[in-house]
């Protein structure tokens, strides 16, 4: 699409004066994209808008409905009350915030008598009611918002008058399970509002026809809404960080950056520096403050701080009052945020699209180019890096593709819609597969998904009299009593945390029992804590703690300023390499020429890789045997991600276990994978007592698969979400949990129970289904095993090769995966028996 | 040696002496005293499922069939002519009149040519409807005296109730689990039903029951109980 101007008489025809007036007052025209949109949806068309930031989307996905509102005749006396006009739906609660701010600016300088509101979880409920009685014209809300309001009573009212919704951040909602239950969401509001048009706004995207075809009902499958794309502004500065230390051979600290980071900041007006983990955002912060000579305001900004110093680091961000922030995946989406002039991501930018948007975080007006530093933190990331930046100039981005519906999210919205009133089983399973992610939903599964509703949908019915809803005689499902409603509505939405623990700083080490007050630092994973002994050291909210202990729902920890952190930090969001990017890196390594573009020391060790052993063609995989110390080691490099490898990893260990090699355990990357052995898996393998062919067949995501997961804690952890969405076992609620003796019933518990009895009860199933594209990554090693099939180079060593330096680095410092738990078992008892006979 | 010789020498069950009495603990989470030919089993909460799917969260209904047929195994091993099962044997009230008919039957072929005490419990404080067997607040054995609440200094006494579980951490590690609790006077026995959940030992709830420098938490492992001592205990 260009950019061609708009005949004055096309923006006459679709703009109100006073919206003409209000644009020429500002000495603005309308954008061609904001016209195109406003005579498409007038047509009644949905529309897929796709922008860069800064072009205006917002105003342009708000345009079709502030010119119908401001055309819209007052209401006579004594005509019904008006329903909702307008629906917008965000990600983020602060970004519907920050909609209601930038849409109400307009709307009073045209004067237009328009009511906005946002409605988020923190909307008191007196506020609630209210809207409920009295719906504003522009209600800006979040997913989870909207699944409460159409499972009410008085949803079909409500919604009676919609006109438009418009769905902000599209590429980001629909790739989880809020998404699903948003499209859920969506084809019921189509029905209860037939006339409603859907407009949604996205970033850039590599498949827009797959946004197309979500935001419009499925019922003739393929069709699709309207595109509208603007072309990206000026192209980003982008470089790769050039410092004179070396990059380092493993790690994900990026140390060695942090003088050349800290320049750069000098240089600019405001930066912001992106990471990938939690972890490394502490890190890096402290870091920063440890040659902070100038005293730059250097900020840190984490979605497990605590509200008020996020918000008060977001407050100090608007008035341009701060040099730096320090932030993880929180500040990830199109919020405006001052004056940043420099955009530093430190780590590997895992997946070009994610690197597109934080770039397009800088600087926010269209026609001005946005500066960028990546800061590598190891030599595989070098490579990632320059794999990404060259991805990004060729504008070649992936977002993960839109998964198939998952059968909880259905579950809920079932559960739901039971609550709103009768439905018909049939009509609503039409209504279901009109939305995208479930267009291929067979009626059968369906059918199981509303009894599991009902009664739990097992096999052995024991529950029918205490069933949640009931079809009745006129054929209609009815909720069985008001308090299944209640129900519902504690238990909405499909974000499942891990179980947090609040951080709290007391002054006095040691007791506990005194421990009162101290100041709230924020919340970290239970489970990390728990690995944690008294007087332990860790980073977090940018300061050394020492750790003291748990009691209930609270960990005390005293101030150890001037100490080293001693545990390496917890990790909390981890982004799998991507496909794209993957396939990019092996392309690198295989071709000498490209190697040009990489620091000499990289190159080099590129070079030094290949007289000593080889580098892989781009299709072939690389396999590696050495000796070290008294053990064996096998390398292998797919490049397909740290979750794929570690699956990789527990099969190939069963397999090695069966051919005799006696493997201790293995460690995996986003890169490679090396097993560890008293076997001599080289000798096995020269000898043909262990053909690769055979070890790297894909059969092993059959039976060796099955068998494994049945115990793993991977699909225990799994289960325990599909739970909790599902409706079969209760969200917690922080702060209402009860504290000892527990009143939720062990999700584990539940699993061995069901697995043992019912094994292909639907939950399980939709476990199943959860675990292979999630956690295991199973389809990814599916298509990497069939890849390399007949392509398996294998290298026999003296010793350890270059290439495998930042694997065998890993080692020790990651816990070893897999069920080691009997063994650390044995091992305490051990220590208990050597205490015993005493022994050294 | 090498470590798997190692293994098999190793016993899956542990001995202990509570007051002087020897007893086997086993990893299902029994406990056999020889001398008597009495297995004891603590909080099988039947039919739990059941009764939190009165309230509308339907658990999975096998929970009693699992915890009958864990059950049915260790009988069959130690062949017992007695056996006390010590409070909490049903989740409510309410539970043994829900049983399906196909678990009862199940039920009373176990129970059928021994000797059986039900313990009361908070969770069952009257008999259960329709079963056979003894019902008794207490029963006292020799030195030993088993209820279901334990209570404060009480030399001998074997009871359940508080459900203890352990935790300990290893090379960064935290691995939990139900167990026997035991300071050489004091046995508290693990859940046995295949619902319960455990409480820590290092709990409140525990306080003042036991010797802390003479406690060890057996815990239960996949088939292997692991004596573990107190100082390798965390709490939570």
């Amino acid at each position: 699409m260009n950019e061609e101007t708009n005949t004055s008489g096309e923006i006459s025809a679709l703009l109100p004066a006073s919206f003409q007036a209000w644009f020429a007052a500002r000495g603005w025209t309308p954008r061609p994209h904001q016209i195109d949109l406003l005579t498409r949806t007038r047509e009644g068309r949905s529309v897929l808008l796709i922008a860069p930031t800064g072009a205006g989307k917002t105003l342009a996905g708000f345009l079709p409905s502030l010119t119908d509102l401001a055309g819209r005749k007052r209401p006579k006396p004594g005509e019904r009350r008006r329903g909702v006009h307008t629906l917008y739906i965000s990600p983020l609660k602060a970004l519907a915030v920050d909609i209601q701010r930038n849409l109400s600016q307009p709307v009073g300088e045209m004067g237009l008598d328009i009511r906005i509101e946002t409605r988020t979880g923190d909307t008191p409920s007196h506020k609630r009611q209210r809207q409920k009685h009295l719906p504003p014209d522009i209600l800006l809300t979040t997913p989870e918002q909207l699944a409460l309001l159409i499972a009410s009573p008085d949803a079909e009212r409500f919604f009676a008058d919609l006109k438009y919704i418009v769905l902000d951040e599209l590429h980001s909602l629909v790739t989880s399970k809020r998404g699903q239950l948003l499209a859920l969401g969506l084809a019921r509001l189509r029905r209860l509002a037939p006339e409603t048009t859907s407009i949604g706004l996205s970033a850039t995207v590599a498949e827009p026809e797959a946004l197309r075809r979500w935001l419009v009902a499925q019922d003739r499958p393929g069709t699709m809404a309207d595109v509208v794309t603007v072309a990206g502004g000026a192209k980003p500065e982008i470089t790769i960080l050039e410092t004179d230390e070396r990059v380092p051979w493993s790690g994900h600290s990026a140390r060695y950056a942090i003088p050349a980071v800290y320049e750069a900041i000098k240089r600019h007006r405001m930066t912001l520096l992106f990471v990938n983990t939690r972890s490394q955002a502490e890190l890096l912060f402290r870091e920063l403050w440890h040659i902070n000579e100038e005293n730059l305001a250097i900020a840190l900004h984490h979605g497990s701080l605590d509200v008020g110093q996020r918000r008060r680091v977001e407050k100090a961000m608007e008035t341009n009052s701060l040099s730096a922030i320090v932030a993880t995946s929180t500040l990830d989406l199109g919020i405006d945020w001052g004056d940043v002039d420099l955009v530093v991501h430190v780590g590997a930018p895992k997946g070009a699209s994610r690197l597109a948007q934080r770039i397009g975080r800088s600087n926010h007006r269209m026609d001005e180019p946005s500066r960028a530093i990546l800061v590598p933190a190891n030599r595989f990331e070098v490579m990632e890096c320059r794999a990404a930046l060259e991805a990004n100039y060729l504008g070649a981005q992936d977002t993960p593709p839109l998964g198939e519906g998952a059968l909880d999210v259905l579950a809920q919205h079932i559960w739901g819609r039971a609550c709103a009133g009768p439905f018909d089983e049939d009509e609503f399973y039409a209504e279901v597969v009109s939305a995208e992610p479930y267009a291929g939903l067979d009626r059968a599964t369906f059918g199981r998904v509303v009894e599991f509703v009902a009664t739990g949908g097992y096999a052995l019915k024991t529950y029918e009299r205490y069933a949640r809803i009931r079809r009745t005689k006129d054929g209609l499902w009815r909720i069985s009593h008001p308090s299944v409603a209640q129900q519902y509505r504690l238990n909405v939405g499909t974000i499942i945390e891990a179980p947090m623990l609040a951080v709290r700083l007391v002054r006095r080490r040691g007791s506990l029992g005194s421990s009162r007050g101290g100041k709230m630092l924020g919340q970290v994973e239970k489970y990390f804590l728990e690995s944690l002994a008294p007087g332990d050291t860790f980073l977090f909210s940018g300061r050394v703690l020492r750790f003291e202990g748990i009691r209930e729902n609270e960990c005390f920890v005293t101030s150890a300023a001037g100490q080293d952190a001693m545990v390496p930090s917890y990790e909390g969001g981890k982004f799998p390499l991507s496909t794209y990017l993957a396939k990019e890196v092996r392309g690198m390594l295989a071709d000498p020429a490209r190697w040009r573009a990489l620091p000499e020391p990289v190159a080099d060790w590129l070079r030094i890789q290949q007289e000593k052993s080889i580098l892989p063609q781009e299709k072939d995989l690389l396999v590696e045997t050495f000796p070290q110390a008294d053990r064996f080691y096998m390398v292998a490099y797919p490049f397909e991600g740290r979750l794929a490898h570690q699956t990789l990893g527990m099969l190939l260990t069963r397999r090695l276990e069966r051919a005799g090699a006696r493997p201790l355990g293995f460690v995996a990357t986003d890169y490679s994978l090396a097993i560890w052995s008293l076997g001599d898996m080289g000798g096995m393998i020269r000898r043909g007592e262990l053909p690769l062919s055979r070890l790297f067949d894909e059969d092993m995501l059959g039976d060796d698969l099955e068998t494994w997961l049945a115990d793993s804690w991977l699909l225990k952890r799994t289960f325990r979400s599909c739970a909790v969405i599902s409706g079969l076992i209760e969200k917690r609620h922080p702060g209402r949990e009860k504290t000892g003796r527990q009143v939720t019933v062990s999700a584990d518990l539940i699993y061995d129970v069901l697995r043992g009895h019912e094994p292909d009860h639907i939950l399980l199933q939709a476990t199943w289904r959860d675990a292979a594209t999630g956690l295991l990554d199973i389809a990814r090693l599916g298509e990497m095993l069939s890849r390399t099939r007949g392509r398996i180079v294998h290298k026999d060593l003296e010793q350890i090769s270059p290439l495998a330096v930042p694997v065998m680095l890993e080692i020790g410092k990651e816990p070893v995966a897999g069920s080691a738990n009997e063994s650390l078992l044995g091992e305490a008892a051990e220590t208990l028996i050597e205490e015993a006979m005493g022994s050294a | 040696m090498n470590v798997m010789s190692r293994i098999d020498v190793v016993p899956r069950t542990a001995e202990i002496t509570v007051a002087g009495e020897c007893a086997v603990c086993d990893p299902s989470g029994a406990l056999f005293l020889p001398a008597d030919g009495l297995l004891v089993v603590s909080d099988l909460h039947l039919e739990k499922g059941s009764s939190y799917a009165r309230r509308g969260s339907f658990l999975p209904p096998y929970d009693t069939l699992a915890t009958l047929h864990r059950l049915g195994a260790v009988i069959a091993h130690y062949r017992p002519s007695m056996v006390v099962s010590l409070g909490d044997s049903f989740h409510d009230g309410g539970g043994a009149g829900r049983m399906p008919e196909a678990f009862r039957e199940h039920l009373l072929g176990l129970m059928s040519g021994r000797e059986w005490f039900w313990v009361a419990g908070n969770h069952d404080p009257a008999p259960p409807e329709g079963l056979p067997g003894r019902w008794i607040d207490e029963l006292a054995l020799g030195s030993l005296v088993f209820r279901h609440e334990p209570t404060s200094g009480v030399e001998g006494e074997i009871a359940g109730h508080l459900h203890p579980g352990a935790r300990i951490v290893r090379r960064g590690r935290s691995v939990r689990r139900a167990c026997f609790a035991c300071d050489g006077s004091r046995l508290i026995m693990p859940a046995f039903g295949s619902l319960t959940g455990a409480l820590n030992v290092l709990d409140r709830a525990f306080a003042g029951l036991f010797l802390h420098e003479a406690l060890t938490a057996y815990m239960m492992g996949k088939d292997r109980v692991y004596p573990i001592s107190a100082d390798l205990l965390r709490p939570a």
